[in-house]
């Protein structure tokens, strides 16, 4: 059967990886290539890259640091940020990504998913969103979590995939950086109404935090983190043999 | 040399990246020449079947493959490239396939369980068959390959070399004398998939 998947976040801001890394054993553990390169051999099944430059020339530079990391690492590679229209996604496949993350965009312009998942497929475009609780609902929230949409998340999860997102990404704000595990409550909710693969961030602190996610909620497929991996609390390796010691499918790396 | 059919579809930057990575030279084209002059040919894909067909068959080289893969060359089909190898597929209607090896392909949903996501995405473990199979020189029981697909292969037991489960026997890869079909992506599956290119450019014809 198809394992659960462990897939580290990088924030990448001109060039460079972001928030400090603590890591033993690499020199430079702010090069993109350099850190995908560690987190590839220490068994990632997945990367994801956000783009958080403001500036054009920055963009420029994350063209450069994807191609590089592409023509390096030969497992699935996820790319977000600033993504707004079709030629977005046809600037960063062109640099290797296999799928792209549209958030903000997806909200200002309703027919992005749609567009992109006709020329590119279904299983090219990911929803990422960021939810958080407001009045007893879940509410979509754009501009990095700092503005409220008063969108519904149930029933934006729904609609884009049915327009053709092939994968989303549940981001809570509510458990973000709290690291007290995942939104298990929120997650259930999305899995209950999505038939696409779901991602899980926001919330890991320790490996238990991944074993309660994927037996709480079997239909997450997978987990994504940033800083416990970025900052070695939790290791790629030691987590998936945990996980997969505890009777939850991985993918071991024998070579 | 390997040559890289070049008619549309998909997205190769992964895939010239991985044999460039392996140190194998391989040029992306839609030259009949250049396909006739290489050692070996990949036929990638990533779309819909009747729409990837009809595109190889607007680039005029389904005579040229037909030829070159009659002469003994090796061949290797990958994800929908692999698909198009079979006699048929019914994607949205009934289509032809170039016909090399026996099989259809038919639409995953149908015969699993609801419970199970379709498309199949992600890592899954090969279960090999058959272990004498040059592809799979380098490559051992256990180890995970990646798919990334909404329909595979039936009534192919003859070429059937290694299959993964998801609630079905998926055939992972198959092969018929000098013609190799991967339904996962090779140029995706970390070290494993580069193994098996590494083999693929192995093959004697």
């Amino acid at each position: 059967m198809i394992t659960k998947r462990i897939i580290p976040c990088l924030d990448i801001r001109n060039g460079r990886v972001v928030k400090g890394v603590n890591f033993e054993g690499i020199q430079d553990v702010q090069d993109p290539v350099v850190l995908a390169k560690f987190y590839n051999d220490s068994g990632a099944d997945e990367l994801v890259f956000y783009d958080i430059t403001a500036s054009f020339e920055g963009r420029s530079l994350f063209s450069d640091v994807l191609k590089n990391v592409a023509s390096n690492i030969f497992i699935p590679l996820t790319v977000g940020g600033n993504i707004n229209s079709v030629d977005d996604f046809d600037r960063v496949l062109k640099s290797g990504a296999d799928k792209v993350s549209v958030n903000s965009g997806a909200i200002r312009n309703p027919s992005l998913i749609g567009e992109a998942a006709k020329k590119y497929g279904d299983q090219c475009v990911v929803l990422s969103m960021d939810v958080k609780r407001v009045d007893g609902q879940f509410r979509i929230f754009a501009k990095g979590g700092r503005e409220d949409t008063g969108i519904d998340a149930i029933e934006w999860a729904k609609k884009c995939t049915a327009n053709g997102a092939g994968e989303i990404v549940v981001n809570s704000i509510n458990t973000d950086g709290v690291k007290n595990g995942f939104d298990l409550e929120m997650l259930r909710a999305i899995c209950d109404v999505v038939s696409v693969p779901v991602i899980a961030s926001g919330g890991a602190g320790c490996m238990e935090h991944f074993r309660t996610l994927f037996n709480e909620v079997p239909g997450v497929d997978a987990g994504l983190a940033a800083s416990i991996f970025h900052f070695g609390e939790v290791k790629i390796s030691d987590l998936k043999k945990y996980l997969n010691d505890n009777n939850i499918e991985m993918r071991i790396q024998e070579k | 040399m390997i040559a890289i059919i070049n008619y549309g579809v998909g997205n190769l930057f992964s895939l010239v990246g991985s044999l460039e990575h392996l140190g194998i030279d391989a040029v992306v084209t839609s030259d009949a020449d250049e396909i006739r002059k290489a050692d070996r040919i990949i036929l990638p894909g990533v779309g819909a079947f009747a729409d990837a067909k009809q595109k190889l068959v607007d680039t005029g080289l389904i005579p040229v493959i037909d030829e070159e893969v009659r002469k003994g060359k090796p061949l290797l089909g990958i994800c929908l490239g692999m698909q198009l190898l079979f006699e048929k597929s019914f994607e949205y209607g009934e289509h032809d396939g170039l016909g090399y090896i026996k099989g259809e392909v038919c639409p995953l949903n149908e015969d699993i369980s609801k419970e199970l996501k379709v498309p199949h995405i992600g890592w899954n473990k090969l279960i090999i068959k058959d272990k004498s199979n040059p592809m799979l020189k380098y490559t051992g029981d256990n180890d995970y390959v990646y798919y990334v697909h909404s329909f595979y292969a039936k009534n192919c037991d003859d070429s059937l070399v290694a299959y993964s489960e998801y609630d079905v026997n998926v055939p992972g890869l198959v092969c018929k004398n000098n013609i190799f079909g991967a339904q996962f992506h090779p140029e995706k599956s970390g070290q494993v998939g580069l193994d098996m290119l590494k083999a693929f450019n192995e093959v004697t014809a």
